[in-house]
């Protein structure tokens, strides 16, 4: 982390910003991921020749463009696969991925769980906007069973994936949320993400304002924000509310949200919040919170894990290797192969 | 049964050792290829198996054939016929039966000739030889499974671990027949099995006791001596084509001095390239097992954005799943190599046997106007030098190259002389800081050498050059995403110029055989072995002809044109429904005598079929 402390001095968030214009829809959620990533690289310090940004397709795969950095706007669903390349090929490299719901949990799923349960050092962001945006308006693999859209007329009748189900079951080792409109904790769980050795998925509830306008509404808007969501922190203890004078506790096995004082509450009666438990039962059952269940949305790191990252480990086997078996020429090494003879 | 061997000096021979795919055929083959190599002859082999893995035993779709033609000199092919067949029960004799040459040797396991076993084969009487209608041949009849057994009574070794040691008393049988020396086998045998000593010990027993058994008894009228080549001096080793393609991306890297990443998904009959890349971590090579063929190209691609030298393999299924992913790599001009191992389709098609039906595929299988290089190997260790031909121009002309090779090729071996990499042309991949000194001030991520058309290669890590690319069109200069339909038409034409030119640096098109022949075999691919014997054979019967078998099909060496306007009939030759054919036709407008000689039934051309189809189209019938 000493070399990050000094690069910190050196770039201010507009040495990440490309001089291409932006063409996001105005008013979109997308604009403040971007201005929080130039914020968060800012603050990490890395050098934007030293850093990559891949995408797929959709509104959100757009943003490389808007990144003064190494960038590759691919295709529909690969970026995972594609970042994964570049890592495993640069472990130098810090590497992002900009991806959208369709483009990472529907047609890219595959690659998404492999990266994730890979642990390659790379830093996802998942634009949720439960909405095919680019192509006009379709549900998408996160929209609400029900849900009406130009593709669903009559409602969906399917489940929607859950992010961070999805990123679990994956084994992920790392996953935050954040809310579009909320720049602060957004630019703090990018850094950490970047921070964090393995594969970071960040889920931003990014609002289309065309064609999904207000979906996040519930817990984004300025009146319900501090009772339906909890930004939860490593080691703090599990707070809401304006005056955070809610709190979560274990019931049974379920989490109830709770006001201190009421109800026999005490402030020692709320949960803190551990992200680097390697058991994730709970860090699951904090992801999955829903104003539905009557439990307020969780926001910050919610799972941060130390494993193995898939690139380092393969970095290891090659030094291994080539301790055991000095660099030899192709030649001689097809010379020392066992069935070599000579023709005098 | 004559009780004195003549030993009779021959110039080829065919073996194939044949038996259920559990009996270790291929082993006995490999091992009896490899000897002979080492030997001093000259090898082509051609191993023939089920796709599964274990078939019902005795059955006729569970039979694995190993083939191998050995010789003095000229064995370009693994053969037609066999002069000598192993068979290790009666499917593999009723499978082999077509293919037996008139006096070839059948050597045969009694003891797995009894009425079940040919009733698992599907015999109605009791002589299959009969049956099969095969009077001119030379049975043997060897009790080699109760031999081998009594042979490691006192191995030490349980019942089912001696019964797979029968494969080594037959080879055994097979090394006294053609006088094989046996050190050279227990060599191998030693490195094969060299963490079991037991089995080492065993195999070695059970093939001694198989030669000697062969020369006690003599088994039969003649053994056979084939005298070793006289070979350019060097050292050799052994090849097959999916080692020898793994090889030539190695080599191409040390080349270059950059880091070889290979992106893969196990699939037949490509998976050896995957498995041998995994190997050479001592080469620093990191070859990934990816979750699918898609994650396979992406991850190259993403390697190559990154500067490494890039490939991914496959067969033809996973080229398709590919072909959104080379479209990316066309449009944002990226270095890959493609390596497909061709193998019979359409779908799954037969992933164990061989086919050229890849070609139009390769050409044309993506959306948009999508020009790439495409290549294709001729043989094993053909395959070497067209996977560094192909790293050579992915890296120096910044685009994906698919290079064609094919099951038959892939599993084939032969013997191959170690090269001098110092003798291999330099490769210069296109890197920007070296074109313009690390200074960015005139650059911009879309400027291309002028002559190449080009452009120049901005690896993420390099300061200065920061650029995005992707996937949508455009500006041919800047790299900015641009719809304008002007410079949608100049990059459409660029992209195709940069492809064409390469044929300015690759090699003229060869021709082999006589210089004023009016008719020309045209090949490409794994035909090659095939092809060349089947001039020689036809010029042989007094015909004049000519050859032509091109390794560069897109674009096609610079003098294919004119070279084939000399001739009043070209003959192509594929594995496929004419595939080369129609392109030549569509490149040429003005080629209108072009006869096509197509099979597609998943096996080697036979060379004796050609001499006599080419004799007739020569003759205008």
């Amino acid at each position: 982390m000493e070399a990050t402390e000094i690069k910190y001095q050196k770039y201010l968030a507009k040495d990440y910003k490309s001089e291409n214009a932006v063409r996001w829809c105005p008013g979109c959620g997308d604009y403040a991921i971007l201005t929080c990533l130039h914020k968060a690289l800012a603050e990490l310090g890395v050098d934007p020749h030293n850093t990559a940004v891949i995408s797929g397709i959709g509104c959100s795969s757009r943003l490389p463009y808007y990144m003064n950095t190494y960038g590759f706007h691919s295709i529909h669903g690969r970026a995972a696969a594609i970042a994964t390349g570049v890592k495993v090929a640069n472990p130098a490299l810090s590497v992002w991925v900009a991806t959208g719901d369709g483009d990472s949990l529907a047609i890219g799923g595959n690659h998404f769980i492999h990266a994730v349960r890979r642990n390659v050092d790379i830093n996802i962001l998942l634009f949720n906007n439960k909405i095919y945006g680019l192509t006009k308006g379709q549900y998408s693999p996160t929209s609400s069973r029900g849900f009406v859209s130009k593709s669903s007329p009559y409602g969906t009748v399917e489940d929607p994936f859950r992010p961070a189900e999805l990123c679990f079951g994956a084994r992920g080792t790392f996953f935050a949320r954040a809310i579009d409109v909320d720049m602060k904790t957004q630019v703090e769980v990018m850094v950490e993400a970047a921070r964090h050795k393995g594969t970071s998925v960040v889920e931003v509830l990014q609002n289309c304002v065309i064609f999904n306008d207000g979906i996040h509404n519930k817990i984004s808007d300025r009146n319900w924000k501090a009772d339906n969501t909890i930004t939860l922190r490593h080691g703090e203890k599990m707070l809401f509310g304006k005056e955070n004078e809610k709190g979560l506790v274990l019931e049974g096995w379920n989490l109830k949200a709770i006001t201190i004082g009421e109800e026999g509450y005490t402030l020692e009666d709320v949960l803190v919040h551990d992200a680097t438990a390697i058991d994730n039962t709970l860090q699951m059952k904090l992801a999955l919170m829903d104003t539905t269940n009557e439990l307020p949305v969780a926001l910050g790191v919610i799972r941060s894990v130390e494993a193995p990252t898939y690139e380092q480990d393969y970095e290891q086997q090659i030094e291994e290797v080539q301790q055991k078996q000095p660099k030899r020429s192709f030649t001689d090494f097809l010379l020392a192969s066992s069935n070599v003879w000579e023709v005098k | 049964m004559p009780t004195n061997a003549v030993v009779t000096d021959i110039k080829q021979v065919t073996i194939r050792f044949s038996g259920d795919s559990g009996d270790g055929m291929q082993l006995s083959g490999t091992l009896f290829s490899t000897l002979s190599a080492i030997f001093g002859n000259e090898i082509a082999t051609f191993p023939d198996f089920p796709a599964e893995i274990r078939a019902p035993q005795g059955s006729l779709h569970g039979v694995s054939g190993f083939q191998v033609r050995i010789g003095a000199k000229d064995v370009y092919n693994s053969g037609d016929k066999t002069d000598v067949l192993v068979a290790m029960n009666p499917a593999a004799l009723k499978v082999n039966a077509p293919y037996l040459k008139k006096g070839s040797i059948v050597l045969f396991d009694t003891d797995s000739f009894q009425k079940k076993d040919l009733d698992k084969a599907l015999f109605k009487s009791q002589d299959p030889f009969e049956e099969l209608n095969l009077q001119d041949i030379q049975p043997i009849g060897v009790a080699i499974t109760s031999m081998t057994k009594s042979s490691l009574e006192d191995s030490g070794l349980e019942n089912k671990e001696m019964l797979r040691c029968k494969n080594m008393f037959a080879l055994g049988i097979v090394c006294w027949l053609f006088n094989r020396p046996l050190e050279i086998a227990d060599k191998l045998l030693e490195q094969k099995f060299a963490k079991r000593p037991k089995i080492v010990v065993a195999n070695i027993k059970a093939l001694t006791d198989g030669y000697n058994y062969g020369n006690n008894i003599h088994l039969t009228a003649s053994t056979y001596r084939i005298e070793p080549i006289e070979a350019t001096k060097g050292f050799y080793t052994d090849v097959n084509g999916n080692t020898a393609t793994a090889y030539g991306l190695i080599a191409a890297a040390e080349k270059t001095g950059l880091q070889l990443f290979l992106g893969s998904y196990p699939i037949t009959p490509a998976t050896d390239i995957l498995q041998e890349l995994a190997k050479r971590k001592d080469f620093g090579v990191k070859a990934l097992q990816m979750e699918d063929e898609i994650a396979g190209i992406t991850s190259s691609i993403g390697a190559a954005f990154a500067g490494s030298l890039a490939a991914t393999s496959t067969s033809g299924p996973g080229l398709a799943l590919k072909s959104e992913a080379l479209g990316l790599a066309v449009m944002t001009e990226l270095p890959l190599v493609v390596i497909d191992v061709q193998r019979s389709g359409p779908s799954t098609g037969m992933p164990t046997k061989s086919e050229q039906t890849d070609l139009n595929q390769a050409l044309y299988g993506r959306n948009g106007e999508s020009p790439l290089v495409v290549m294709a190997a001729a043989s094993p260790t053909d395959c070497f030098e067209s996977a560094y031909a192909a790293s050579k121009i992915a890296l120096e002309h910044m685009t994906p190259v698919i290079l064609l090779t094919d099951g038959y090729i892939a599993n084939g071996s032969s013997a191959w002389k170690i090269p001098d990499m110092k003798e291999y042309p330099d490769i210069n991949p296109h890197f920007v800081q070296t074109h313009f000194n690390g200074d960015a001030g005139e650059w911009k991520p879309f400027m291309r050498d002028e002559e190449t058309l080009v452009r120049y290669w901005g690896v993420p890590g390099t300061p200065n050059y920061m650029h995005r690319i992707g996937g949508l069109e455009k500006d041919q200069l800047t790299g900015v995403i641009s719809s304008n339909p002007e410079n949608h038409q100049r990059m459409v034409n660029i992209r195709k110029q940069k492809i064409d030119n390469i044929a300015n640096f690759i090699p003229e098109q060869e021709v082999l055989g006589d210089p004023d022949a009016d008719t020309l075999i045209v090949g490409w691919g794994g035909t090659y072995g095939h092809l060349l014997e089947t001039m020689l054979r036809l010029r042989d019967n007094g015909k004049k002809v000519a050859y032509a078998h091109f390794r560069h099909i897109s674009p096609l060496p610079a003098n294919s044109h004119e070279l084939l306007k000399r001739y009043k009939k070209i003959i192509v030759a594929e594995q496929n429904n004419g595939q080369f054919a129609n392109y030549l036709n569509g490149q040429f407008a003005d080629l209108n005598n072009i006869c096509k000689y197509n099979k597609v039934e998943g096996q080697p051309f036979k060379v004796s079929d050609m001499v006599e189809a080419f004799t007739q189209m020569m003759e205008g019938k």
